[in-house]
């Protein structure tokens, strides 16, 4: 790199700082296009809301009642808006077929000798993936929720706010830790994308990043009084999706708040523990094929 | 014409022998599109326990509904069979430059870039469509009259061709841009538009939205124009969106085949 920068030797000090102020320059501009690419790509990621709320419309204007498990049309509209949000936090792209990969063509060896701890690395550089795609994503999430604020019941009381902010706080860390987990499986089965789409298909249903779980509420399960509502309650999906949207429509409220945000770090606990066992037993059992 | 019939068959029966080839590989696919439609279904399902209807007085009732959203399926498994693969491939060839070798052979480009890959797996959820629509259609009160059987495969093929040459529009832009991965997540966020009834589109936003999407860019005619003439009856209104959707077919095919032809004479070698 030096061998390239730096500047003959007879020219002052400054023309180095001068190219390396234009290598800056650059990168930034770089990044500046990548980030229209991407903050466009963030605005059609609200498209398919668009069909949802026409749909969800229709259905109101078509039915006598003045809402659906709880939730008139605004609601429903702020609540697929703030699972936008929710996902924001939880979903991990690419982390397990990420973790599967580096299994299947050995790159993960290097973490076996190396004295850093695979999963604090993973952590780390997902918070840092997290914080440049918010700092990219800020401004057309701040946009669209800023059109539809009409849609938005008035702002919550400030306990309500540090809650939501908790459930998206530890929705990252379950996230994280269900795909890490989810991952480690590689050591097992080497190619996990088939396991990947199911994880992403119960996902998708149970989170409430389809539609609100309590919709559920009057469907049987098959478990004499128990609705499915109550089986989708007892997994932790809907921790990345449903609940912190819940939380900020106030569909959960006072002791019941505090317990599910304490079940909610149990999950994470929990799925904290499962990625250490899977990685311990895992590397055991490795026997480091590939590159 | 019999020539590029000929070679498609020996691109789709190649195709199939990878297919088979890889056979876990190959189911696996075909549950894979089965669990997505069976989730959308399912869902479909829950909205209908709340409501009797998608939009009041718009006579998509259940039944007509899921014989909408099985000709959907019909349509988008054809058009993911097809076209998709190959239209995939396109981005990673004007880049690597192994466009240059599609051009030089004594095949029409478009033909050779949007149709020499197959992928039968798709296929696996228009048969499900075909089975959901007879079980929709048993369901009627009223069954379709035999001219809107007649009309129906005519409207499934027009809806495949206007995707088709949406397709095709993407693959020039492609060409010209040389990269553009979100103009594919745009198709994908645009055909979304056309999964649900058109009536659904109404008030001050969905009117104009409406508008666009049916004279602009005619992706509300594709599955709304054929599931309305099976599941709903004849009236005078529906027998012009059938013959619009036949004239967008048409115009759509032949515009895109333009640009298309446009953008490759511009196209500079990328690399290699």
């Amino acid at each position: 790199m030096n061998a390239v920068v730096d500047p003959p030797a007879a020219a002052p000090k400054l023309a180095g700082l001068r190219i390396w102020w234009t290598m800056l320059a650059i990168s930034i501009e770089e990044r500046l296009v990548y980030r229209g690419d991407f903050a466009l790509g963030t605005l059609m990621r609200f498209l398919p809301i668009v069909t949802q709320v026409f749909l969800w419309t229709a259905v109101f204007s078509a039915t006598s009642r003045g809402d659906i498990a709880g939730y008139d049309r605004n609601d429903i509209v702020a609540y697929y808006l703030l699972t936008m949000l929710s996902r924001a936090f939880s979903s991990m792209p690419g982390l397990a077929t990420g973790i599967a990969r580096s299994i299947r063509d050995g790159s993960i060896k290097k973490f076996l000798v190396q004295p850093v701890n695979y999963v604090s690395f993973l952590l780390a550089s997902r918070v840092a993936h997290k914080l440049v795609y918010y700092a990219v994503a800020a401004a057309p999430f701040a946009a669209v929720f800023f059109l539809c604020r009409s849609f938005f019941p008035p702002l919550p009381e400030a306990s309500t706010v540090v809650a939501f902010l908790v459930s998206l706080l530890l929705s990252f860390l379950l996230g994280f830790f269900l795909e890490t987990t989810l991952g480690m499986l590689g050591f097992w089965f080497l190619e996990v994308s088939s396991l990947v789409f199911g994880y992403m298909l119960v996902q998708y249903l149970l989170s409430g990043h389809m539609f609100p779980i309590d919709m559920l509420a009057g469907i049987p399960s098959g478990i004499p009084g128990t609705s499915l509502a109550d089986v989708v309650a007892w997994l932790p999906f809907q921790y990345t999706a449903y609940f912190p949207a819940a939380v900020w429509l106030g569909k959960v409220e006072g002791a019941e708040l505090t317990r599910l945000l304490l079940v909610e770090a149990a999950w994470v606990v929990v799925m904290f523990f499962a990625c250490r066992i899977a990685w311990k037993r895992g590397t055991r059992r490795y026997s480091g094929f590939g590159g | 014409m019999p020539r590029y019939l000929a070679i498609f068959g020996t691109f789709a029966r190649a195709c199939l022998v990878r297919d088979l080839t890889f056979r876990a590989n190959f189911i696996l696919e075909c549950l894979t599109s089965l669990g997505w439609m069976s989730m959308n279904l399912a869902f479909y399902l829950l909205v209908f326990t709340f409501t009797p209807e998608i939009g009041r007085g718009t006579g998509w009732t259940k039944e007509p509904f899921f014989a909408f959203v099985a000709t959907g399926m019909i349509i988008n498994s054809i058009v993911q069979a097809l076209f998709m693969p190959s239209a995939e491939e396109l981005t990673e060839m004007v880049r690597s430059g192994g466009l240059d070798g599609v051009l030089v052979k004594p095949l029409d480009a478009q033909f050779l870039l949007s149709m020499h890959r197959v992928d039968f797996s798709a296929l696996a959820n228009g048969i499900v469509g075909i089975v959901l629509l007879g079980w929709a259609v048993s369901r009627f009160d009223i069954p379709p009259p035999l001219i809107a059987w007649a009309i129906y495969p005519l409207l499934l093929l027009c809806g495949v061709a206007i995707l088709y040459a949406m397709v095709i529009m993407l693959a020039a832009a492609t060409i010209q841009m040389g990269r553009n991965q979100s103009l594919y997540d745009f198709w994908f966020y645009l055909t979304n538009f056309s999964r649900y009834p058109a009536e659904i589109y109404s008030g001050p936003w969905g009117g104009p939205l409406r508008a666009i999407c049916t004279f602009v860019i005619p992706i509300l005619l594709v599955v709304n124009v054929p599931a309305r003439v099976i599941a709903q009856p004849l009236a005078g209104a529906t027998w012009w969106a059938v013959a619009g959707t036949v004239l967008a077919a048409l115009a759509a095919v032949i515009i895109s085949r333009w640009v298309f032809q446009r953008s490759l004479a511009r196209y500079r070698s990328a690399s290699s």
